[in-house]
């Protein structure tokens, strides 16, 4: 659904990746490590679009990025759910409607879906806290409600930039269950963490497999976890 | 979505996308206040124009197919001029008809200056003769010497020498009103342009999360076409509104000395202001839409 072949990727000096090659396919469970500011963040952008690649190709759902228009792109975006490592949410909208943004902005919002909606914030564990503005939320809450925007749509793929960033272990076991538990529905995952003891609870649950950035090169780390 | 339903979201809005721009305080009522004033000064803009054009047309056509024949002559010849002057324009070719002015109007045409009271029968006031020309149009100068030779008194006016330059001006000063139409869209255009830019920007953090659930750009640029119209159609209709008072309750300019026709809508003139709240909301469609996609294709 999503590849990545020979990518390369310079914010203007020299490379931060090169040579990266990736395949998400349906129901694949891939952890993706490096130090900070080995290039995580850069390479989730150019799976969904918000990076051009300087060099090599990026496929998305079967159609070359390059090509791609604007709306294009915004549509690809609606069957891939991202949960941004600084969440990005809208501050003046409630929980509850920054998590059924997806929908509004796609026209598919409205009564119809409201069953649904309740039904997700009730699975995040959010249902008290839905009328909360997002300032007023702890990083936890952020954290799965971020989750919550970005499975509403009922996306192909989830890509998730350190979703258990600033949540304590319970939380984090939580949030890995609920990401496992969609890869079980036939969702490919993606998630871009340094947390190796994440990656271990993991390994007990899903067949995952852990990418590593390394000199910007893309590696499989092996059975070393 | 079938054209009608997406003209119906357009204009009266799906509450929910208006919601995904946050609220801006008091700088909307600058919007609001400029675009209401822009429409005041697009009214008397307009009242000019409309005044001038018909100050134009009048004269142009009062005055363009009469001229007179002014007679001065002592007492006892004054009647053998006039006839004289009568056969010869009677014989002009282009001439369509000439009638000698009775005493009453005359008496009328000077009341103005010299008061009801004058026994204007003792003065040696000239004899006028209105010429009314034919379509064809006649030679002048040739008239001017048959004139001369046959009745001495008599001096043709054609008026064509201060018409002209009157008409000219008033032309010109519709012309201007136009223009000023046109510089106060311009600077509605521009007002709007920079006050959706600041929207923009105050909002790029909402515009960027927005492309990155998946919006489209027409639906972020619509949130703000939205808003910016409505201000400009508020503002505009308010200005408008006021303009219009203040034309109607201007003093009349009284139909004797109605040389000047007065500032002012005559009848169906008075739908014509009607228009400009539409076109303000034209213009900030069209300048919002362009700056939100102008900003917009700087993110990905």
């Amino acid at each position: 659904m999503i590849e990545l072949e020979n990518v390369a990727h310079s914010y203007g000096g020299g490379e931060l990746l090169s040579g990266v090659s990736l395949k998400l396919a349906p129901g694949s469970f891939h952890f993706l490590t490096g130090p900070s500011g080995a290039g995580k963040t850069t390479l989730l952008k150019l799976c969904y679009g918000e990076l051009v690649p300087t060099a090599g190709h990026v496929g998305l759902f079967g159609r070359e990025l390059r090509e791609m228009s604007r709306d294009d792109i915004a549509r690809t975006r609606r069957r891939i759910g991202v949960v941004h490592q600084d969440c990005q949410f809208l501050d003046h909208l409630p929980l509850d409607e920054n998590v059924a943004l997806p929908l509004t902005v796609s026209g598919r919002g409205g009564e119809a879906e409201a069953g649904n909606l309740r039904e997700l914030l009730s699975w995040v564990g959010l249902t008290a806290r839905a009328k909360a503005l997002p300032p007023q939320l702890s990083g936890g809450e952020r954290q799965r409600a971020a989750l919550a925007r970005a499975v509403i749509m009922a996306p192909d793929v989830i890509l998730a930039d350190e979703p258990t960033g600033n949540v304590d272990w319970e939380m984090s076991q939580r949030l890995l269950t609920l990401l496992v538990e969609l890869n079980r529905m036939g969702k490919a995952v993606l998630i871009a963490t340094h947390d190796l003891t994440l990656i271990r609870a993991a390994k007990a649950q899903v067949a995952a497999r852990v990418l590593r950035i390394k000199d910007r090169r893309l590696q499989l780390a092996g059975a070393d976890l | 979505m079938s054209a009608l339903s997406r003209l119906r979201v357009l204009l009266m809005g799906d509450r929910q996308a208006s919601r995904v721009v946050p609220p801006s305080g008091f700088t909307v009522w600058l919007t609001v206040f400029t675009a209401g004033a822009m429409a005041f000064l697009a009214v008397f803009a307009l009242a000019l124009s409309l005044a001038t054009g018909r100050l134009a047309d009048r004269w142009a056509d009062a005055l363009a197919r009469t001229a007179t024949v002014r007679i001065s002559a002592p007492e006892g010849q004054m009647q053998a001029q006039v006839d004289a002057v009568m056969e010869i324009l009677r014989t002009t070719p282009g001439i369509a008809s000439a009638r000698v002015l009775p005493e009453a109007e005359q008496r009328a045409l000077l009341e103005p200056w010299l008061g009801p009271d004058l026994p204007v029968e003792d003065l040696p006031v000239p004899q006028l003769i209105e010429v009314t020309e034919n379509g064809e149009g006649y030679d002048a100068t040739g008239l001017r010497l048959r004139l001369a030779g046959e009745a001495p008194g008599a001096v043709f006016d054609d008026h064509t020498r201060w018409r002209r330059p009157l008409v000219r001006a008033a032309a010109r000063l519709r012309a201007l009103g136009m223009i000023s139409l046109g510089l106060i869209a311009l600077a509605t255009a521009a007002m709007i342009t920079l006050s959706a830019n600041a929207a923009l920007a105050a909002n790029a953090r909402v515009i960027a999360v927005l492309r990155l659930v998946g919006a489209r750009d027409v639906y972020i640029a619509r949130a703000f076409m939205r808003r910016f119209t409505g201000r400009a159609l508020e503002g505009a209709g308010a200005g408008t509104v006021l303009g219009m008072l203040a034309i109607a309750f201007l003093p009349e300019a009284d139909a004797a000395g109605g040389f000047l026709t007065g500032l002012g809508f005559r009848g169906l003139d008075w739908a014509l202001p009607l228009l400009i709240p539409p076109a303000a909301g034209f213009v900030a469609f069209w300048a919002t839409r362009a700056a939100a996609l102008r900003v917009l294709r700087r993110i990905t």
